[in-house]
């Protein structure tokens, strides 16, 4: 099918833009790659009836080498993150999380905010920014603010982020020193959407006793969702790959699957807790690698 | 109703000048306003690669971009792979090989290639069916494509210019 008709508008600047969005409000769609977007206009699951394009506005893809972590312009393709250098060395769970993506085609135009505005809940970036404590940073005409992830979620497709607002910058905050990370994901076909996904970061204290972990899982509840209960049970304890087995169990108390033409939700939780153990057994290992 | 836009495109080399509707994707811009034929339109959702062309160099789906968004941006579509009705050494390696059948596909498979070999030129088969894996094909099983992208790499290596293809 053919999309809709629209009136498109070029922003020329950020300030353009919100601009845009405050004349259109919710008539408008701010599009970036349009990966997503596209999509859903082409089978008209989407009809806005303005689209305003961030895509070209200067120097699209920006990755700023920061403190606490690296900073990604939300119009960063996703390509262009999965392959630099800096990301690389400082977030290399976030360059493997987005090899992930679909295919590498729809990785050069897809972006790094456009996929987080999306909310896809089995998608990855959503899911990273929990694991990196991800700070976001939105402006609109009237008001710019810095938003933690773990508050832009709120159901499937669905995030804080106001029509008048758009998602400028991420900050993706690096790990502790002398921790692993792991990522694992189930999906039909390479390069489908994860049935299930499960990513966690690990650091050990000089007993070898745990003393920073994150879990987050995706494609198990309406959200990204971080396992605490799961992390809970790891912090302070002396970590092994048979321990994980009996603290991936709590891994149940936070999914709330769903069946869908795929697969089951006993299947899901199931798989959720295998993975997050592989997960876990990664980021130890690598932990152990760096301290 | 909305107002027809200006674009001026620059596909193969070749600026055109047109006005459309801001809903014409760019897949039905080079086939319908260009006459450019050869980029095939399949699933309309980018699933299945047919319809990749190379924007800037990067292969991209053309189904999931509208026009406007390419203006001020390099496209290159299947049409320009050949000199003169001669085939390239990646279309070559296709031909010698048999990498198609119904060839519905091969468009989109050959601007993915052309940049994945760029980008790899001594790939694996694994790397090859990696690559390969944005690209449906319905008919080969994909063995032939996989061996005509192998030749294709070995093409480019002898004649030491991976820019050929």
């Amino acid at each position: 099918m053919k999309p809709a008709i629209f009136d498109y508008f070029r922003a020329t600047s950020l300030e353009h833009a919100c601009e845009l969005l405050s004349t259109h409000g919710d008539d408008a769609k701010i599009l970036a790659g349009g990966q997503s977007l596209i999509a859903a206009m082409n089978y008209r699951l989407a009809r806005p009836q303005v689209l305003i394009d961030i895509s070209n506005i200067d120097n699209p893809n920006q990755i700023t080498d920061e403190t606490t972590g690296v900073r990604v312009k939300a119009t960063t393709t996703q390509a262009f993150a999965e392959h630099d250098p800096v990301l690389r060395r400082r977030l290399p769970v976030l360059a493997d999380a987005i090899r992930h993506i679909a295919h590498f085609q729809i990785r050069n135009k897809g972006t790094v905010g456009g996929s987080i505005v999306n909310a896809d809940p089995a998608s990855e970036l959503p899911a990273m920014s929990l694991l990196l404590d991800a700070e976001y940073e939105i402006q609109s005409a009237s008001n710019k603010q810095i938003m933690p992830a773990e508050d832009f979620f709120i159901t499937y497709m669905t995030t804080a982020l106001q029509s008048d607002e758009v998602l400028v910058s991420i900050l993706f905050q690096e790990p502790p020193k002398n921790s692993g990370w792991g990522l694992h994901e189930v999906a039909r076909r390479a390069g489908d959407f994860a049935l299930v996904g499960s990513a966690a970061v690990i650091a050990l204290d000089v007993d070898d006793k745990c003393s920073y972990a994150r879990v987050v899982l995706f494609g198990v509840a309406s959200t990204p969702v971080r396992a605490k209960e799961v992390e809970d049970a790891i912090v302070g304890q002396v970590c092994s790959n048979k321990f994980f087995e009996q603290a991936a169990r709590k891994v149940s108390e936070v999914v709330d699957a769903e069946s869908d033409v795929h697969v089951t939700d006993e299947y899901r939780g199931n798989v959720a807790e295998v993975l997050t153990i592989r997960a876990l057994a990664d980021a130890l290992g690598r932990a152990k690698a760096a301290s | 109703m909305v107002d027809k836009k200006k674009i001026s495109l620059n596909v193969n080399g070749v600026t055109y000048d047109k006005e459309i509707e801001p809903r014409t994707l760019l897949s039905d811009f080079l086939r319908h306003h260009l006459d450019l034929t050869g980029t095939h339109v399949g699933c309309e959702h980018g699933i299945c690669g047919s319809c990749t062309i190379l924007m800037e160099g990067l292969p991209v789906r053309s189904c999931l971009t509208f026009a406007l968004q390419a203006e001020g941006k390099a496209i290159e579509t299947i049409e320009s792979l050949d000199t003169d009705g001669e085939l390239s050494s990646l279309q070559n390696a296709f031909w010698e090989n048999q990498g198609l059948q119904c060839g519905f596909c091969t468009p989109g498979i050959l601007m993915s290639m052309k940049a994945f070999l760029k980008d790899n030129p001594k790939p694996s088969r694994d790397e090859i069916r990696e690559a390969l894996s944005g690209n449906l094909c319905r008919c080969t099983g994909y063995h032939d494509i996989v061996d005509s992208v192998v030749a294709a790499a070995e093409a480019a290596l002898s004649s030491g210019s991976a820019e050929q293809a």
